[in-house]
């Protein structure tokens, strides 16, 4: 893929940054107690100029609205009010701030910037990141891109400010793909859909005709693993975001489905059904024979690959009850590693490779949970009627999953790790089966 | 309405016979009304009601008892009442050796997607067993689940659930009336 925005951190620095002794820090393990107070004025411009997506200033005011957003959306951070602001942002205070104008509002963190109009039609999102009691200056980044795609510049300034203050890379300059949802349940109309992070640049990829399922991005975010029931033979296709295209995958004689890529995007692993008894295979994304990696009587399914790509987490139901298991990549040394009550199923592998986030089913509900990779610490984020499906943010930070209610309605959802800040994602019908991608190039 | 109207017209007309019988008091009778006319009797309209006839999706739903049966939840065992119901679908597809099926397996929505998938994929391979069991050949039966994705009947209750926990037998081949 073409890559759409460079940064251009190197052009902007000037001086080297030097963190400083007593930093500004975000404690991302403390949850929503206390978000820090931000502030994010109108980002300026050197020189207004029209864009094919509004002029410079107006093209301003909207990277601050969307870094702003993504910011109150983590839970770690508290945007102040911009009606509360004491002073206006000229272009020259960009890199000199009247620091005591943010005291006054009790800013903590301030991020100034501009949106500038290159030769070549581009445009340039300057983003800058002060301590306002310390007065220094914390990140200076810059993204040139097409005026179209301004908004995965702000989203990329957003992720500068999180990773800055938290210590962890950024999830802003993201996308989702999921199943979108209408009508009634008996005659569900089901069709892939992206959209940005925050929902933004919805647009549908399949037209209703066909039932699909579970997509999964691919490692390169341009393709997409998901099950249709095209022709009435469900199995696994890949999507292609670019062409628009949709590939069986391989020859099976069985229904395929629950697809994930390997972290490498070479291969997948899928679910094979044959007989009532159902295993985990492993096959190349270009097809070719099949690698079974389980065998054990009973439902093997939801595989996910470690990071790293050296184990598999999956469900199986072969004590009993579904539980999840981990063996390595080649299908050996199957163990089990979930032993609370109820049962567990959708594993996913965290992409920091700690943690694995989980539905779990007992007293009538169905909740999101994690747990470290050897079942130890398991902790529940959610408690809710019908929540399925956990994806994790590109850094490990965040799920998503959908919630049903009963009678058939669902929508998609995020929880941070802390379990507190709880939010839901907007969609333009109803949502279910989010993927979400890694960080955007 | 029209009897009212009808009523009305009625009434005006014994007046206005009234009076006009008073003013020509003297004039003879007013002949008697002629015979009706006699005509050829046409019986009512019989309505064609459709009929159940041997070899047809209906025809096996009636013989077999029902299309479909069901499970407990998360279970793929089929109990006496259906296998009473699949021992008369293979009765039926005996009779009728042209026709071949597909059998649906369905799950409620209290299961994970992917599980559900697999768990639709072994209720239908427990029918095609029982099935093949009782004679029917094995290349005859095709099966396909759908999860959780196609409930019989709308609702979140036990009711509800207990319905769409399913496997329907669907003949391919056979006339649909």
């Amino acid at each position: 893929m073409k890559r759409l925005i460079s940064v251009l951190s190197a052009l902007l620095i000037a001086i080297v940054a030097t963190p400083a002794a007593a930093q500004l820090r975000v404690d991302i393990n403390a949850g929503i107690s206390k978000p820090m107070p931000i502030a994010v004025p109108a980002f300026t411009t050197p020189a207004l100029a029209s864009t094919v997506a509004g002029d410079t200033a107006a093209l301003g005011r909207q990277v601050a609205e969307v870094v702003s957003n993504d910011l109150a959306s983590s839970g770690l951070f508290k945007p102040i009010n911009p009606s509360a602001f004491t002073t206006t942002v000229a272009y020259a205070d960009v890199l000199a701030p009247r620091f005591p104008n943010w005291r006054t509002v009790a800013a903590q963190a301030l991020v100034t910037g501009f949106v500038q109009v290159n030769g070549d039609g581009s445009i340039t999102v300057g983003c800058y990141l002060y301590d306002v009691f310390s007065e220094e200056i914390l990140a200076r980044e810059g993204f040139s891109t097409q005026p179209a795609f301004w908004r995965r510049a702000a989203h990329k300034c957003a992720d500068a400010v999180y990773s800055r203050l938290t210590g962890e890379s950024g999830y802003f300059d993201s996308r989702i793909v999921y199943v979108s949802e209408t009508g009634s349940q008996t005659k569900r109309i089901k069709r892939l859909a992206i959209m940005d992070q925050d929902g933004a640049n919805h647009r549908f990829l399949t037209n209703g005709q066909n039932l699909v399922l579970t997509p999964r991005f691919s490692p390169s975010q341009q393709t997409i693993a998901y099950m249709s029931f095209a022709q009435n033979r469900p199995r696994v296709y890949i999507y292609n975001i670019g062409t628009g295209r949709q590939t069986l995958v391989g020859n099976l004689p069985n229904m395929s489905f629950a697809p994930r890529f390997s972290p490498d995007g070479q291969s997948l692993v899928f679910s094979m059904a044959q007989g009532g008894n159902t295993d985990i295979y492993r096959m190349s994304v270009n097809g070719g024979t099949p690698q079974r990696l389980t065998s054990a009587p009973g439902i093997d399914t939801g595989p996910s690959y470690s990071p790293d790509g050296s184990k598999i987490v999956f469900e199986s139901d072969r004590g009993g009850t579904q539980q999840l298991y981990v063996m390595n990549a080649d299908g050996s040394d199957q163990r089990r590693i979930s032993f609370g009550g109820g049962r567990y199923a959708t594993p996913v592998w965290s992409p920091r490779g700690d943690l694995i986030a989980f539905t779990r089913m007992g007293g009538g509900g169905f909740r999101i949970g994690v747990m470290r990779t050897d079942g130890s610490g398991e902790r529940l984020l959610t408690d809710s009627w019908g929540d399925e499906g956990p994806t994790w943010s590109p850094n490990g930070r965040v799920v998503m999953f959908f919630r049903s209610q009963r009678g058939g309605r669902a929508d998609l959802w995020s929880v941070d790790l802390t379990g507190v800040n709880e939010r839901r994602i907007p969609t333009p019908l109803d949502g279910s089966d989010p993927a979400w991608s890694p960080l955007l190039p | 309405m029209m009897n009212t109207a009808l009523k009305a017209a009625m009434v005006a007309a014994l007046v206005a016979t009234a009076a006009c019988s008073k003013k020509k008091e003297e004039l003879p009778p007013p002949p008697p009304p002629a015979a009706p006319v006699e005509t050829p009797y046409t019986p009512p309209a019989a309505p064609v009601t459709s009929t159940v006839v041997p070899g047809s999706v209906e025809d096996f739903i009636q013989q077999a008892g029902s299309d479909r049966v069901f499970f407990e939840f998360d279970s793929y065992q089929l109990d006496s009442a259906s296998q009473a119901t699949l021992t008369k679908q293979a009765g039926w597809l005996a009779q009728y050796s042209n026709v071949k099926v597909t059998i649906e397996g369905h799950a409620d929505e209290r299961g994970t997607r992917e599980y559900n998938l697999a768990l639709g994929e072994r209720r239908a391979n427990s029918v095609k067993n029982f099935l093949a069991g009782q004679g029917v050949a094995a290349d005859r039966i095709s099966v396909i689940s759908y999860g959780k994705e196609r409930p019989a009947v709308e609702g979140s209750d036990e009711s509800a659930w207990a319905q769409n926990r399913r496997a329907v037998t669907v003949l391919v081949g056979a006339a649909a009336s």
